[in-house]
């Protein structure tokens, strides 16, 4: 038997939403097989982490607490996608809000909580733009490739930021630990229903807005619009390309910056290293599931958000690694890309001999 | 001609895309020693019913027989396994291997060590027998056009074909090249080989085949001998009843000049230099007429003058306004409009609808805009009424152009450009690919906005295009004017043809 790929005129609607649900099942079921290699029930592993994050309120709790760092850089990268500038920076970005924020606390302290929560989401989303925008002037300016350096830039985020909590801004108090003091009471932001839930949340859904609006009805977003699809004719258009990469990657930036605001002010309420488990990485495959939709940002972050916390459940009643946990993902993301192929070709299979 | 079973006979070819019959039950045959010329519009199901035969499409209904005998080709290797191969508008050649690395290209049966010399002492054979000379130790990205056509011929010859499909093969040919490869096709025909000829231009058909079948709407009209009918019916059997529409240029003195290109250089995308100081300029109220074969610097011309390609040297005016380094914008809103030959790469967003891409030129006006925000009403309303006086048939505004045919996404483009008042029009091969109605209408559209005043630049490799619209006919080849004419009338095809290959206008001496 032989395989014909032939491209496909159109594909049908129901691969919008069909192939990241068929990519979705074969990853679990590739995850299955990698669970049963580890010498534990695929079965049992599932059901504990469908319990561990969606059982109760406080699964469920936890489990919007980290679907909100991931809507708000799946909304980041969403937006650069768009344009097709490859933003891989979003942790990077992410770190640096943080940072930012956290300087905001320690250089700038009011006692005022409106001013505080202000000079905090300024200064973070300022220094998560300026992070992205750097590497788009590089772009802009030289053609330097994207990927390469919003992906390097995160490392020397990171490294930044363990450099400052390791040294200049430790807690004297810490015993050693790297972590910097705790943030003043009018430097948190509010949790609600006794849960970790915090404010993050209302800018996680009000970016997803923001964001649909933007796109679909602004002349910024038409041209965003454009030039992702056709870069010849937006030229033709007389639209500045150039400028849109440098003013896309720090509005990206900026949405990163926001989330990592929300994760040392909202939840933690210090900086401390590993505060990050990947937002950012993990949000380039929220944007992908989502096809780049903000609304479906949001439900897919509460999906990956359930995922981690099932992790979690995972390495604590199963005794598995929190690799395990990033395996997964990684066949996710594997399996919507593959599943992309199908949405533009079909397969025909033919056998060699006396068919019609 | 022979009595026996014909090389090909395609009987009761359906195709269908979409639910659209793209052919349906086609009956089509070709004998050994016979140019069969496949005639009909854009659209008209050739080059589906050719793909049928070489393997790329299968059939939804029909048979294939060779010399007699039922097959079924899976693949187009099946096919050229049987002798039966392509040479594609686009010749599917690898540009970076030289010509007879391209000749084995897809052929297994070589064993592991190539014997270069004698595959090459076969390609000198072959051009020498066909008059297809080539250097088979050339790369092909050196070669021109028309060069690598032969490369492509001489590649089905290379592989024993014994009918060979060539699908407009003059379209990228001057007059001259289009007099060797009907040479080669006579020399094809002695040989015993079985050419199919797919053309929509009525007076090749009838210069060089033998026999002639009409498709239209996937629908076979009939096949007659070549020889018994005239270049009336022809076109009456291609196109139905209706009568093809002659151009009526129209009264519009031409008047002053209000764009200058002088001096012009410009590279080409991989950097090389395209125009060597060219220079010339469009009058209001006259189409100025550029001829030459595609390649030779058309296209980074009109860009050059639409300022999406930066001037090396030279300079731009419009309107005594100095334009040179000026953004898009500036000469959009000068109402300096372009339209492209590549429609769908550059020209239009094929995934975006037709607000959208109506959009696309206009967006930035006053009229267009809520602030930071589109208004999408006022861009609809001004496309349905575009979409209306220009007759472009589709569902909706919403749906991607990507589903309009080729024809509709030229008048969506022409009435894109020349909505509101255009003072200079640049046209890139605007009737490119259109059928005769859609062709005739194009023309029109141009008139009237010549009639109104605007200057246009109409670049065609159709001279007959060329010489009924054009009041002054330019010849370009590789990047230099070769002549001016002030009245084309006075050019003959010969000349025309000669100017496109190279030759000056001023050394035909003072009698031209």
């Amino acid at each position: 038997m032989r395989i014909r790929i032939e491209k496909r005129f159109d594909s049908p609607r129901w691969m919008d939403w069909g192939l990241p649900l068929i990519a979705l099942l074969l990853a679990f079921g590739a995850g299955a097989l990698l669970l049963a290699a580890l010498g534990v029930s695929p079965l049992k592993a599932y059901a504990e982490m469908i319990r561990g994050a969606l059982g109760d309120g406080y699964g469920l709790s936890e489990t919007v607490v980290k679907a909100i760092p991931l809507a708000l850089c799946g909304q980041a990268v969403a937006l650069a996608f768009t344009m097709l500038v490859w933003n891989i920076g979003a942790e990077g970005q992410l770190v640096v809000g943080a940072l930012a924020a956290t300087a905001a606390v320690r250089f700038l302290p009011s006692e005022n909580f409106l001013v505080m929560v202000t000079l905090m989401t300024a200064a973070s989303a300022l220094a998560g733009g300026l992070w992205g925008a750097l590497a788009g002037w590089l772009k802009a300016k030289w053609s330097v490739n994207e990927i390469i350096t919003t992906l390097m830039m995160n490392y020397i985020a990171i490294l930044g930021l363990e450099y400052l909590v390791y040294g200049p801004w430790r807690d004297p108090t810490s015993l050693g630990f790297p972590l910097t003091p705790i943030f003043h009471e009018v430097a948190r932001l509010p949790q609600f229903f006794g849960t970790r839930i915090h404010a993050g949340l209302f800018l996680a859904l009000l970016t997803a807005l923001l964001l649909r609006v933007v796109l679909r009805w602004s002349r910024w977003g038409y041209e965003i619009r454009v030039i992702g699809q056709n870069a010849r004719a937006a030229a033709y258009a007389g639209m500045a390309t150039s400028r849109h990469i440098v003013l896309v990657l720090f509005i990206s930036g900026a949405v990163a910056g926001l989330a990592g605001m929300g994760e040392v002010a909202g939840l933690q309420g210090r900086l401390q290293p590993g505060f990050s488990v990947g937002y950012g990485f993990t949000a380039i495959i929220v944007a992908w599931l989502a096809r780049l939709n903000p609304f479906a940002i949001l439900a897919v972050s509460f999906l990956m958000g359930a995922l981690l916390v099932g992790g979690d459940t995972l390495q604590v009643v199963m005794r598995l690694p929190l690799s395990s946990v990033q395996v997964l993902q990684g066949l996710i993301l594997f399996f919507v890309l593959g599943g992309e192929f199908f949405r533009n070709y079909r397969l025909h299979f033919l056998k060699r001999e006396g068919d019609a | 001609m022979t009595t026996a079973s014909p090389l090909v006979d395609l009987r009761g070819i359906t195709k269908t895309f979409l639910g659209v019959a793209a052919n349906d039950s086609v009956d089509f045959d070709v004998r050994a020693g016979e140019v069969h010329a496949l005639l009909g519009e854009n659209g008209a199901g050739k080059s589906t019913l050719m793909n049928v035969l070489c393997g790329l499409y299968r059939p939804d209904e029909g048979r294939i027989f060779l010399s007699g005998e039922e097959v079924h080709f899976r693949t187009p290797r099946d096919a050229i396994a049987a002798g039966i191969d392509m040479v594609h508008q686009h010749f599917m050649l690898i540009p970076v291997q030289t010509v007879w690395e391209n000749m084995i290209l897809g052929q297994e049966d070589f064993g592991f060590i190539l014997s270069k010399s004698a595959i090459c002492r076969r390609i000198d054979e072959l051009a020498g027998q066909y008059g297809l000379h080539v250097d088979p130790e050339a790369p092909v990205w050196q070669l021109s056009i028309g060069e690598q056509q032969r490369v492509a011929i001489l590649r089905m010859l290379f592989r024993e074909a014994r009918v060979l499909v060539l699908d407009e093969p003059t379209a990228v040919l001057t007059p001259q090249e289009a007099r060797q490869l009907f040479s080669t096709l006579r020399r094809m025909r002695e040989e015993g080989h079985g050419v199919i000829f797919i053309s929509h231009k009525l007076d090749e058909v009838a210069e060089i085949s033998d026999r002639v079948t009409i498709l239209r709407k996937g629908r076979k009209v009939g096949t007659v001998k070549t020889s018994g009918v005239g270049p009336e019916e022809l076109a009456e059997m291609m196109i139905g009843s209706r009568v093809v529409p002659a151009v009526n240029k129209r009264a519009g003195g031409a008047g002053e000049a209000v764009f200058q290109a002088r001096n012009i250089s410009v590279l080409n995308d991989k950097d090389l230099q395209a125009l060597h100081g060219l220079s010339l300029e469009l009058r209001r109220g006259e189409i100025l007429g550029l001829a030459g074969v595609d390649g030779n610097g058309q296209t980074e011309l009109c860009e050059a003058l639409v300022g999406l390609r930066p001037l090396v040297e030279g300079s731009l005016a419009f309107d005594g306004r100095e334009m040179t380094g000026a953004p898009v914008r500036d000469f959009l809103s000068r109402d300096v409009r372009y339209i492209p030959a590549d429609r769908r790469g550059t020209g239009l967003v094929p995934t975006m609808n037709l607000r959208e891409n109506y959009a696309l030129r206009h967006y930035w006006r006053d009229a267009f805009r809520k602030g930071p925000f589109m208004n999408w009403e006022a861009i609809a309303g001004q496309t349905g009424r575009i979409v209306e006086r220009f007759d472009v048939v589709t569902p909706s505004l919403g749906v991607p152009v990507r589903m309009l045919s080729g024809g509709n996404l030229q008048k969506l483009m022409l009435a894109r450009e020349l909505d509101g008042d255009p003072r200079v029009v640049i046209a890139m091969q605007p009737t490119w690919g259109l059928d005769v109605g859609a062709t005739a209408f194009v023309r029109e559209r141009l008139l009237d906005v010549r009639e109104k005043g605007a200057a246009i630049l109409l670049v065609s490799e159709d001279l007959e295009e060329l010489l009924a619209l054009s009041d002054r006919l330019a010849v370009i080849h590789k990047g230099r004017i070769m002549g001016l004419l002030d009245d084309p009338r006075l050019a003959t095809e010969e000349m025309l043809g000669l100017m496109m290959a190279g030759k000056p206008l001023a050394s035909f001496g003072e009698g031209a």
